[in-house]
């Protein structure tokens, strides 16, 4: 008995320091708030991602960021079932509106372009012949998006980043988070590169998008927080193309694993009868 | 287990083949016949799972090293490629990130449970170095792995811990270079990490070949910390009854696997290394992966680099130190009251330490860090000590068989 209690006297000691330790800590940088948590189509166990809401997402890509952020997947994903579900057709269409360099030169030896098939990568931006001629811009080379939601992070503290982990309370989409809270985080229109949710509040990026910016053609409202949502979505769906078909395959392998468990443990019970 | 195998094949070929190699007399001695004290709790199963973990790792790891490019130029995008064109890429990209994590997490928890029962005592001191010397490899195995992606964690992780070698009076900086291949993290160190990843863990596996024969010549420690006395009483064989509790553990840990694999994958990988790694730029918060924190802790919370260096090695080898440290003629914690309770303050004192190398080192925190690295090192070198000839332990059974037959009397009683 004071066995049980003592150690667990020694670990609520223990998380009392590091909670109050930790609640300096997720306010130590003054004002900086954490991006509020939305709700997400592929959140949860079951969540998968909205094909119209990638559809529309890759159009806010296409029309807006495009324009300096690099988006280095190849045409053919955007095809993908599991994700915005293009047709074929689509594909084809969109990848031969881009010029690409083709990989070997000609029999002359010449490097030439040719229009784009679905197995080409998005070409990068044209704005920026490399990083360093982006960066000379804005201060910062804008970065590739292909990881991007799957680059951003911020502090949660004790005892979140505990509960983040457990069923039903999971959080995998901070980066889909950050960037909506980004996108509408332009809150002082005197000051173009300052944002409430980016870490010291100066961004280089100055406001990229607002309300009607983007012709949606399905009706959704265009509406700034609908594009920041539609492309945090199309953002995380291009970092994490996997997700649909790893919950699927999760779902049977935890529910085959949970019944197995419990058959060998009855098994074990029958076994170790005999040695009792 | 003594004597030479009981074993006897059934069939012609079998008697021919075990009469040339008589693996199938070492496979029935080792895992069928083996004599297994029968009081063994759950804790026990992590030596199972631990194996099955290095395998899953090497086979995970080998089929991503088919498409893995070990160049600094090509890494990132390799990655890449296996996460998104490779079949099931990404799925064996997950079980080898989130493999590595549970890895570790069964080796602490089999650790502790040697601390607890007294698994290090003789006959088994040296059962508990190769361990000692494995859970080191694992360390390196680990680190060299983390660099493989090139993300910007992993440079600055690399970084890091490679600068640690200048810290060695006069050789410090060559050694630095040699490792490096250069005079920074650069591409020849990834590639050599490569190379070095993908040898230690068959090191480890050799290693681990040596543990299972050591403890298979002094027997298995159990909860009640009492040497078998007598083998019909006292044990049972391992095949069927320790090779199911092994199964049935393996499958509760595989559950816990199978959430991380396909639920959060993403739970233990830090964010910053989805983002190339360039030498002009550091991440704002450099942190190991979870299992080094403490380690991490204590390197940062001593001012000097040198002596830094030294605190965080030495808390890897006082683990060897153990058996000659704690000499209380009681093996297990059951029957040690007040060896359990500073185990218990060894155990926070450790989740202490490693939630505050995630953190940044302010003032406070530095100071908190210092006094946790002084409790762990003092609980070996002090507290062991001091409790082996001190302490007022319980009077121990006077069998395994006896002990448990006490505690089916007393939950036969109780359900009275």
């Amino acid at each position: 008995m004071i066995r049980v209690k003592f150690s667990a006297l020694a670990f609520a000691a223990t998380a009392l320091v590091l909670a109050s330790a930790s609640t300096v800590l997720a306010q130590s940088d003054a004002g900086q708030p954490n991006p509020p948590r939305q709700s997400w189509s592929f959140s949860g166990m079951f969540g998968i991602y909205d094909k119209a809401q990638l559809q529309r997402g890759f159009q806010v890509y296409k029309e807006v960021c495009s324009t300096c952020h690099a988006l280095s997947i190849p045409f053919r994903t955007l095809a993908d079932p599991d994700g915005p579900g293009f047709s074929e057709d689509q594909i084809r269409t969109l990848a031969a509106t881009y010029q690409v360099t083709n990989a070997e030169p000609n029999d002359k030896g010449e490097i030439f372009k040719r229009p784009g098939t679905p197995a080409d990568i998005i070409p990068r931006p044209e704005a920026y012949a490399n990083d360093q001629a982006a960066a000379a811009t804005f201060g910062k080379a804008p970065p590739n998006m292909d990881l991007l939601a799957k680059a951003l992070k911020f502090e949660r503290g004790f005892p979140w980043f505990v509960i983040d982990a457990l069923p039903g309370f999971e959080y995998q989409e901070m980066g889909a988070d950050y960037i909506h809270a980004i996108l509408n985080g332009y809150t002082k229109p005197d000051d173009l590169q300052w944002n409430l949710y980016y870490p010291g509040h100066k961004i280089a990026m100055p406001q990229p998008i607002t309300d009607g910016a983007v012709d949606y053609k399905d009706g959704t409202k265009p509406t700034l927080d609908n594009y920041s949502r539609d492309v945090a979505a199309f953002l995380s769906w291009a970092a994490e193309p996997n997700l649909p078909e790893r919950k699927r395959i999760g779902l049977r392998v935890i529910i085959f694993l949970i019944v197995f468990a419990v058959l060998l443990y009855f098994v074990k019970k029958r076994i170790w009868e005999s040695a009792h | 287990m003594s004597g030479p195998s009981t074993y006897v094949p059934k069939s012609a070929i079998g008697r021919w083949f075990e009469s040339r190699l008589p693996l199938g007399g070492l496979m029935h001695s080792s895992f069928v016949a083996y004599p297994v004290p029968r009081n063994l709790n759950y804790m026990w199963t992590f030596g199972a799972i631990l194996s099955f973990m290095l395998v899953a790792q090497i086979v995970t790891g080998v089929v991503l090293a088919m498409h893995f490019i070990p160049s600094s130029t090509q890494a990132f995008a390799s990655v890449d490629n296996i996460m998104r064109n490779v079949n099931y890429g990404w799925l064996i990209r997950y079980l080898h990130t989130n493999g590595a994590s549970l890895f570790f997490l069964a080796c602490y928890l089999h650790m502790f449970r040697g601390l607890y029962y007294g698994s290090f005592k003789p006959p088994r001191e040296l059962l508990w170095i190769i361990g000692v010397i494995i859970y080191f490899l694992m360390m390196a195995t680990a680190f060299t792995g983390y660099v493989l992606p090139w993300g910007a964690m992993s440079l600055a992780g690399a970084t890091v811990i490679t600068n640690l070698t200048s810290a060695i009076p006069l050789v410090g900086t060559s050694i630095a270079h040699w490792l490096w291949g250069g005079f920074a993290v650069g591409g020849p160190t990834l590639t050599r990490f490569f190379a070095l990843h993908y040898l230690v863990p068959f090191i480890i596996a050799a290693f681990v070949g040596l543990h299972v024969w050591a403890l298979h010549v002094a027997g298995q420690n159990n909860p009640d910390g009492i040497e078998v006395k007598d083998p019909l009483r006292d044990t049972v064989a391992f095949t069927p009854y320790a090779t199911i509790k092994d199964v049935f553990g393996l499958s509760v840990f595989l559950i816990l696997y199978a959430w991380l694999v396909f639920y959060i994958p993403n739970y233990l990988l830090d964010a910053d290394n989805s983002t190339l790694a360039n030498p002009l730029t550091t991440p704002a918060h450099v942190v190991p992966e979870w299992y080094l924190l403490p380690f991490y802790a204590m390197l940062r919370a001593i001012p000097s680099k040198l002596m830094g260096v030294l605190i965080m090695f030495s808390a890897i080898v006082v683990l060897a130190l153990i058996p000659w440290l704690d000499r209380s003629p009681v093996k297990s914690a059951k029957y040690r009251p007040t060896f359990r309770i500073f185990f218990w303050v060894f155990a926070a004192i450790c989740v202490g330490l490693g939630y505050l190398g995630s953190q940044e080192p302010t003032e406070g925190l530095a100071l908190i860090a210092r006094i946790l690295t002084f409790g762990y090192f003092a609980f070996f070198l002090l507290v062991m000590p001091i409790l082996s000839f001190t302490e007022k332990t319980k009077p121990i059974p006077i069998s395994i068989a006896d002990a448990v037959l006490t505690r089916t009397k007393t939950v036969a009683a109780a359900a009275e």
